[in-house]
């Protein structure tokens, strides 16, 4: 009898060790706000409200704007980190598209664009919020434009990081010239999977369901 | 192979020298080899008819069981119906019986009222007239008391008798009427007869229809004792029947259960949180299916408790007065559970209109959180299934005993069945083996048919000259 019953236990220990790292899901998405892409925002509301529908209970989310210098916390303009209960989860919903519409009607363009720092922050918060999957979604032309005395040729760690890069414009420069287009992309591409992560472009706004 | 066509310069030769050394050796070790297949053959079919028997025994053992099994089930089944029959006539003849002195009495009431009405019905005969005495006065007046007045007589007769006749009939006007009215008054009591009758009548019908189902049960009753085979084939069969219409009702209930646990698994994450999970399961899923299975639990001893089921012997042995506790909390904390799956099944619907207004207002299609007017209907639809559905699960004890019960016998069939199959299996390989011997031994002779031809022929040839030299010696 004793047997039978530290059998039982063993199975049903064994069954509750198994795979028990977390299992939700972490958001960190980057704006350029940056000259003329400013105007495509609203564009960005979309894909937030969209990513909003797909987070469930425990998953984690932000939203931070690029500009002069992003590797700080202010630039975060919505973060949540969603409650266990589903009632709460949908009213943090309604509070975080409210304060990213908020945003969006008040966005002023910035000079500069600092995607490495935007980058650097969103790997720090998700690291800290200790997602099982982490996703950087980065809304912007991928032209960096840095200040002077800004440093950002590091390399990013994104080890487990899927980086997705939305709504990639083409300047005017890229019209002249493609190779600039695509070798940007080359090169985001480059420094992502350099250090790890997986990387992504998704242009076509229609075809977002295998976002997340 | 070249070594051994390489014996001599010529294979042909060779081959030949094999072959005959091969035979020859074939040949002389024939008999130990036939004997050797012999014993190999005989030994398996020995083992399987062995084995084919000791299942054949395991069968017959079990089909004993399953059929004392069978009976035991039967003759219990056939006593609570016989104890059941012998209560509602209990229960007929105390409730009859109890009234019969009362019934009596209003019968003796009703039938005294009706003699007595009936006494004082009787047509009384009219009086004689007053004058036919008076006639018989005048008829016997002499002549000297003159005759001249009885015209007057006779006049003042005819008005009597006119007056009279008047005063008859309203009499017997009146004593008819009262007459009638007796008998009019009669009526009530014998209606009430009539009805007091009918009942008895009812009552000792269904006595006797009772009765004779009786009968019939104690004569099943009695050949479930004796064990005769057609009560057998009566159990076997009824047993196969509420197997399969046991297993049917319970997978409605498995239905019904499926539809009550998605009704309160998706709020029970409001209880215990929507991620966390046990072993591969969101806690949640496990919160719903155990309110659900604690729901059936009630109810499996509320039946208990009422002695619908007997699927717990210390349930049913329990004295009356705890037992009627039981029933009370058991059905207490069921109701508890319903309203509490009410309550579920109303923020179960609270949360699907949040989360649709707030998928709406995200996708930016504000119509949508507009709720419809007669959303209230599928609340309250949603609500009432919640509150009845563990009501509902509590039946399922019934079909459950049913489905335990006729297992035991549906699994002892099958069991019987199978070890048949295994025991002529066994019985076949047996004697497979058996002729896969004689067979060895024709394949083993084919090779040999050069030798064994020769042996024949010196058989022959000695057995022919062995009889010559018998007949010589007899001839001498």
């Amino acid at each position: 009898m004793k047997r039978s019953i530290l059998l039982a236990l063993c199975i049903l220990l064994a069954s509750c060790s198994s795979d028990t790292g977390p299992r939700n899901t972490g958001v960190y998405m980057l704006l350029d706000t940056s000259g003329t892409y400013a105007e495509e925002l609203v564009k960005a509301e979309q894909i937030i409200r969209f990513t909003l529908t797909k987070l469930d209970a425990s998953d984690s989310f932000a939203v931070a704007r690029i500009d002069t210098g992003s590797f700080s916390e202010r630039d975060i303009i919505a973060k949540a980190s969603f409650d266990d209960r589903p009632s709460a989860v949908n009213r943090q919903k309604r509070v975080f598209a409210q304060q990213v519409s908020e945003f969006v009607e008040s966005a002023q363009p910035a000079p500069y664009t600092d995607i490495t720092g935007g980058l650097l922050q969103a790997v720090e918060f998700l690291n800290e919020k200790g997602t099982g999957t982490k996703t950087i979604l980065i809304f912007s032309d991928l032209k960096e434009d840095l200040e002077e005395g800004y440093i950002r040729d590091i390399d990013v760690p994104l080890e487990g990081f899927e980086v997705i890069a939305l709504n990639v414009t083409k300047l005017r420069s890229d019209n002249i010239d493609p190779r600039e287009y695509l070798g940007r992309l080359e090169e985001w591409q480059g420094r992502v999977e350099k250090t790890g992560g997986q990387w992504r472009v998704i242009n076509d706004l229609d075809g977002l369901e295998g976002l997340l | 192979m070249s070594f051994m066509l390489g014996i001599t310069p010529w294979p042909v030769v060779s081959a030949l020298l094999w072959i005959i050394l091969i035979t020859a050796t074939l040949y002389l070790i024939r008999n130990t080899a036939h004997q050797a297949i012999q014993a190999a053959a005989q030994g398996l079919h020995r083992s399987f008819r062995l084995a084919s028997k000791a299942v054949s025994r395991s069968e017959a053992n079990l089909a004993v069981r399953n059929r004392d099994v069978l009976l035991a089930a039967g003759r219990e089944a056939k006593e609570r119906i016989i104890e059941r029959e012998f209560e509602r006539i209990n229960e007929t003849v105390r409730k009859d019986l109890a009234n019969y002195s009362a019934l009596h009495r209003s019968l003796s009431e009703s039938i005294g009222r009706i003699e007595k009405d009936h006494q004082e019905a009787v047509d009384v005969p009219p009086d004689p007239p007053g004058w036919v005495k008076a006639v018989e006065a005048v008829a016997d007046m002499d002549a000297k008391d003159g005759r001249a007045h009885i015209g007057s007589i006779l006049s003042d007769i005819h008005k009597s008798l006119i007056k009279a006749h008047k005063e008859a009939m309203v009499a017997y006007h009146k004593a008819s009427a009262k007459r009638h009215k007796l008998l009019r008054h009669m009526r009530p009591d014998w209606r009430r007869i009539q009805q007091t009758l009918a009942a008895v009548g009812k009552n000792v019908d269904s006595l006797l229809s009772r009765s004779v189902t009786i009968d019939r049960h104690m004569q099943e009753y009695e050949d479930m004792v004796h064990g005769h085979d057609r009560a057998m084939s009566v159990l076997s069969s009824s047993s196969l029947v509420n197997f399969f219409v046991s297993a049917f009702v319970l997978c409605i209930a498995i239905g019904g259960a499926t539809i009550n646990f998605s009704l309160i698994a998706r709020p029970m994450a409001e209880m215990v949180g929507g991620t966390s999970v046990i072993g591969n399961f969101r806690t949640a899923d496990i919160a719903a299916l155990v309110i659900i299975l604690v729901e059936i639990s009630m109810g499996l001893f509320l039946m208990e408790s009422l002695r619908i089921t007997r699927l717990f012997p210390v349930i049913g042995a329990l004295p009356d007065k705890t037992r009627v506790r039981m029933i009370y909390i058991t059905f207490t904390i069921l109701f508890l559970l319903a309203s509490v799956e009410a309550g579920l099944a109303y923020m179960r619907e609270v949360l699907l209109h949040d989360e649709l207004a707030t998928s709406a207002l995200l996708r930016g299609d504000t119509g949508a959180t507009a709720t419809g007017e007669y959303m209230w209907i599928t609340t309250a639809a949603q609500m009432g299934m919640g509150f009845i559905l563990p009501f509902a699960l509590t039946f399922v004890a019934i079909p459950l005993e049913t489905f335990v019960h006729s297992l035991r016998t549906v699994i002892g069939l099958l069991a019987i069945s199978m070890l048949r199959a295994l025991s002529l299996t066994l019985r076949l390989l047996g004697n497979i083996f058996l002729y896969l011997g004689v067979l060895l031994k024709q394949v083993y002779d084919l090779p040999l048919f050069v030798p064994l031809w020769i042996e024949e022929r010196m058989t022959n040839a000695a057995a022919r000259s062995s009889r010559d030299q018998d007949m010589k010696g007899a001839r001498l």
